[in-house]
């Protein structure tokens, strides 16, 4: 009976993830072959599709392994690049714009994969706060390389460097990128058929991957890390698995975003935008996806179609933040709610009277 | 003669971040929460010292004791209001509100005045020592800087060791239930602590906007994670490990600036950071702490 209920509830979630994706393709896509949405609407459907992914991404590190990543910024920007230098090397080879948008969007979550494996296994073995400030720390370390990463591709192949781009030694090509400036001309080939393919793959991995006895061993961690270590579950591999695909994913998502821009500097990808994440993650409800889905939509394409509301929009952001973490984590709204709760308890129960509803 | 000169920049930057650092290590110590907003707190301070000095030309002594005096509110206000309801909570709630609170404070320093840098004038008008036929030039703001930081820690050593109050934050470090017991008022302690931290944010705000002239709304931010960074260097919640730790983060950074590469020179210091951690969490003086199941 018990387990009926489990398995309604996860297909209950997918229901909605999937749906909410759906019901949004299925309403904006025919608007957008019609030509009826306006160009500040169309210009921000792949961003919202990317940030929407990058929520699911860091809700899976924030909700369900329960440690708070400040870096996830950092995974996006090496997906973002390690994608923008793969489509322009690809760019006379494969004609197909989706076919090189797609191994651009592996590549970036492949080399954000392996940023996830390098940062992960030293943060993997610290908790709490240390924690957070090591991938806040590592984040501004990412952006500091790519502020001097100079890429450059011709005839001869692919050139890096690290002081200038005339020391790439360039035949006949300029640099793709270009150190502080970041990417250059890029050819824009994300679109919101992809951002859409981008987001029902994220779910797919993530809400699989949540069901499953990685998911659950994740879980248990989470709760309480003694207790599952001591039923033999190896902390160290699971946290790792997930943190790194909750990287890949980012990193996934940084190359759509990248390649919907003509200009990327890597100064995009910095604290703010790890924190405008967290926010997304936090106020959807942390390990509630379509939650998470729902504020991230809300929250990132509202204020940009309010411009008038763009200069308090962090404010209120900060404000509603500090709200919320009050509301759901103070002592005294806990007994409040409790009470709440239990008094509606009470009534089911008298309702009922065979006493079947158990807590929910 | 170049690199005496760094390393006099360097413990100079570095004693700006063990004042900031001193602030971060007692609340550590202390509420054992890690006090995102403490780096904001710093550009309040400076913006105030800054309005005080250019708006009411109040003398730089009064605009300084006016700066703290507000930091020291501001400090209360926060958490009381923000911190206090959560001391039973996860550290991730806790944490996640103090990043909402340095969001909210630089975003009001951003409406109240504007996103364009200030230019701080310093507060400190004494000339500058030249030694080695004006070969090696110190300046009083260096010279300042470093009095401040020995002052302070020697204030704060004895404070902590000798006051009443003092030993109430010691035996509330310790365990604070323990500490209720025996009659301490918990929350007037972690009042204090976040009192005096804050007036020391005040301190380094005006000291470091000294140094580096450029004050806007995300002024504090670096400098704040910094200073964490050399509280945990030092081992969080020792007063001499802050000093020490920020020190030897000074000299890093001002010397991986100058003889390796100025835009990895953030990047290095948090590698340190990183090192650090997985090498000896506990850091440099930190005590050893055990887990309890």
């Amino acid at each position: 009976m018990n387990k009926l209920k489990n398995l309604n509830k996860f297909t209950f979630t997918n229901i909605q993830s999937y749906g909410i994706v759906l019901l949004a393709f299925i309403i904006i896509f025919p608007l957008q072959k019609a030509g009826l949405l306006g160009n500040q609407i169309s210009g921000l459907l792949v961003p919202t599709c990317t940030y929407v992914v990058m929520a699911i991404s860091l809700s899976l590190t924030v909700g369900f392994l329960g440690e708070l990543s400040l870096g996830h910024a950092g995974f996006m920007s090496v997906g973002a690049f390690s994608g923008v230098v793969c489509a322009a090397c690809l760019q006379n080879s494969i004609a197909s714009d989706p076919l090189r948008l797609l191994i651009a969007i592996i590549v970036g979550g492949f080399f954000a994969g392996v940023a996830g494996l390098v940062i992960g296994i030293p943060v993997i073995r610290l908790r709490g706060d240390y924690l957070a400030i090591v991938t806040l720390a590592f984040g501004e370390i990412i952006k500091n390389i790519m502020n001097c990463l100079y890429v450059g591709f011709d005839k001869n192949g692919i050139h890096f460097s690290m002081t200038s781009a005339e020391a790439l030694g360039l035949i006949d090509a300029k640099p793709i990128l270009n150190g502080p400036n970041g990417a250059q001309a890029i050819t824009k080939i994300s679109t919101f058929t992809s951002g859409i393919i981008l987001i029902v793959v994220a779910l797919f991995i993530v809400l699989n991957l949540v069901n499953s006895k990685t998911g659950r061993a994740v879980t248990a961690i989470r709760d309480n890390r003694i207790a599952a270590e001591s039923v033999g579950i190896g902390v160290t591999k699971y946290k790792l698995t997930a943190f790194i695909i909750s990287a890949v994913i980012a990193g996934m998502a940084g190359a759509l975003y990248a390649m919907n821009f003509s200009t990327i500097k890597p100064t995009k990808f910095d604290f703010n935008t790890s924190i405008l994440i967290l926010v997304f993650v936090v106020l959807g409800g942390m390990k509630n996806i379509p939650g998470v889905m729902i504020a991230t939509i809300v929250l990132y394409a509202m204020p940009e179609l309010l411009r008038g509301f763009a200069s308090y929009r962090m404010l209120i952001y900060a404000i509603v933040l500090i709200l919320v973490m009050l509301a759901t984590n103070s002592s005294g709204a806990k007994q409040f709610f409790e009470k709440i709760s239990s008094k509606i308890k009470k009534d089911e129960n008298a309702d009922v009277q065979n006493g079947g509803v158990s807590n929910g | 003669m170049t690199f005496l000169s760094n390393l006099i920049n360097g413990i100079s930057l570095g004693s700006v971040y063990a004042i900031i650092a001193l602030g971060y290590t007692m609340v550590y110590g202390i509420a054992k929460m890690l006090n995102f907003a403490h780096g904001d707190v710093i550009m309040v301070g400076a913006y105030i010292s800054f309005c005080a000095t250019t708006y009411l030309n109040l003398p730089p002594i009064v605009s300084v004791v006016l700066a703290m005096i507000v930091c020291t509110v501001l400090g209360v206000l926060i958490e009381g209001l923000a911190y206090k309801p959560l001391r039973k909570a996860t550290s991730l709630a806790v944490l996640i509100t103090a990043i909402g609170v340095s969001y909210f404070l630089q975003n009001v320093a951003l409406l109240i005045w504007g996103s364009n840098p200030k230019t701080f004038s310093s507060m400190i008008h004494l000339g500058s020592v030249s030694l080695f036929d004006n070969k090696l030039i110190i300046t009083a703001e260096s010279i300042v800087t470093v009095l401040a930081c020995i002052v302070i820690m020697i204030a704060l050593t004895v404070f902590t060791k000798k006051s009443k109050m003092g030993k109430a934050m010691r035996a509330v470090s310790e365990d604070k239930d323990a500490a209720e017991l025996m009659g301490i008022n918990v929350n007037v302690t972690i009042s204090v602590t976040f009192a005096i931290g804050s007036a020391l944010a005040a301190i380094a705000g005006v000291l470091l906007c000294s140094a580096y002239p450029v004050l806007q709304p995300t002024t504090g931010s670096m400098p704040g994670i910094k200073a964490f960074t050399a509280a945990v260097f030092g081992g969080i919640g020792s007063i001499p490990g802050a000093m020490l730790g920020g020190i030897l983060l000074g000299i890093i950074e001002i010397f991986s600036k100058s003889y390796i590469s100025t835009q990895l020179a953030d990047a290095i210091v948090f590698a340190v950071l990183i090192i650090v951690l997985l090498v000896k969490p506990t850091g440099i003086l930190g005590k050893k702490i055990t887990e309890k199941v």
